[in-house]
């Protein structure tokens, strides 16, 4: 029996009938098409999934969508303001951090997760703020410059 | 996938308890479901009916009192426990144990009672509450009950709650003077489950020399959470050495019941339980005399 869910996505705000037993990427991938978000492993452990909801990181494969209920959720295509891009996405492009782009929506999500909780983190808790999210090709390197260059400020014009 | 249930979400305690009153053995209860979805994904649980409790008003809360000590609500996620100031303070093992567990993502959803329910014996709360002395809130449509944290855990994934009942609180009495406690697990990358997880807590008595009483729990070392009482009975009523821990490690580790997986031997874990309960140990130790 499917059940009501109400959901702001990236400020829109929606109503579905869905299956309780449908997963918040479900929604986001099928239901709204929103297909950004990735769904890598499906059992909660690389993070390619990773959206913001309520302002918290969380792996949208392992939450009921029902869950979400009344909340709000930003993905990653709601991370841009229109044609601008967010200064992580500026930033990922200049430092190379990424290749395949699999990871890369989980990964901003999460870094825009640990900014806006933490604007100025050190090394250290860069790759804290991003030990939830798996990538197989950078070497996490370039990543970590990307979002170390958004905290040092370089790309504070574009905010 | 996931097998269709029947999906409630109760507004009260009261209700969540008539759910489970009412379905018993037919359902489930879900919190942060970081541990059951996963299960359910791969089928190997597939409830009738799953009772949905994350929203249950009054179940998310720190609170101290400097004479009963430590009060979290089952419903508290991770991420809240590792962030708050009080806990940090008071209770710092408990912060850096919430530190590594799993990632920043599941640690903001999933919740401290929903890991104690799902009793993975190589879970990281479960070791550390144990040192702790810590004890565990139950409740049901007949009433409430306590049990120690220790005698929680019955056998793999599997607890002593009664199936109409609720885990609600967890109490964390206040910490012995000169006491310190620590805890640490191994694992490959961080952010995996513990291939062997240990905590220690030491108490000194005469002139902070003397380990008055000391308690040692490991984790992913039998199919539940254990005390290492031979090691503990190495170390108590007497003055801690390098060379009296090795041999308290050498007693948790023959006292252990680890298994051999994909992760690690069991022959591994035997000697990593040998290591840690030696480090952490002295970790303890040292948070003791300066405590």
């Amino acid at each position: 029996m499917k059940k009501e869910l109400r959901l702001t996505v990236n400020g829109q705000p929606y109503e579905l009938y869905i299956k309780p037993k449908t997963l918040l990427v479900e929604v986001l991938r099928n239901e709204l098409g929103l297909t950004g978000t990735k769904r890598g492993c499906n059992e909660s452990a690389c993070g390619a999934c990773t959206v913001v909801l309520n302002g918290m990181a969380v792996r949208s494969c392992s939450i009921l969508a029902l869950q979400a209920n009344g909340g709000e959720v930003v993905t990653i295509e709601g991370l841009a303001n229109g044609t601008v891009l967010h200064p992580l996405q500026k930033a990922f492009l200049d430092y190379g951090a990424f290749q395949c782009g699999f990871c890369t929506a989980g990964m901003l999500m999460s870094a825009k997760a640990l900014l806006d909780e933490n604007p100025e983190p050190t090394k250290e808790q860069i790759k804290e703020g991003i030990d939830g999210n798996l990538c197989r090709c950078t070497g996490y390197n370039s990543i970590i410059r990307a979002i170390s260059a958004v905290a040092k400020g370089e790309y504070k014009e574009a905010k | 996938m996931i097998r269709d249930f029947e999906y409630f979400v109760p507004k009260t305690l009261k209700e969540a308890l008539t759910l489970l009153d009412r379905y018993r053995d037919e359902c489930k209860v879900i919190a942060g479901g970081q541990s059951l979805l996963t299960l359910m994904k791969q089928r190997l649980v597939t409830p009738k009916y799953l009772i949905d409790i994350k929203r249950l008003s009054g179940m998310d809360y720190i609170r101290y009192d400097a004479k009963e000590g430590l009060r979290i609500g089952a419903l508290t996620p991770h991420r809240a426990i590792e962030k708050s100031p009080l806990i940090q303070d008071k209770f710092t093992v408990l912060a850096e144990m919430e530190h590594r567990v799993a990632s920043i993502q599941t640690r903001n959803w999933g919740t401290i009672g929903g890991d104690l329910c799902h009793a993975d014996p190589a879970g990281d709360p479960a070791p550390v509450l144990i040192v702790l002395n810590a004890v565990l809130k139950l409740a049901s449509l007949k009433g409430e009950r306590t049990l120690s944290v220790e005698e929680f855990s019955l056998d793999y994934f599997e607890t002593a709650l009664e199936p109409d009942e609720l885990l609600t609180e967890i109490q964390v009495p206040l910490v012995p003077p000169r006491t310190g406690t620590a805890y640490t697990k191994f694992n490959v990358i961080e952010g995996d489950m513990a291939i062997v997880g240990t905590a220690v807590s030491v108490t000194l008595g005469e002139g902070d020399t003397i380990c008055s009483d000391v308690r040692i729990a490991l984790g992913a070392a039998a199919p539940t959470p254990i005390r290492a009482k031979q090691a503990e009975g190495v170390l108590r009523g007497r003055k801690i050495t390098d060379a009296l821990l090795e041999k308290a490690g050498q007693a948790a580790s023959a006292e252990a019941e680890p298994i051999s997986d994909i992760h690690a031997s069991e022959e591994y874990r035997r000697e990593l339980i040998k290591v840690l309960v030696k480090r952490v140990g002295k970790q303890a130790l040292a948070r003791a005399k300066r405590a």
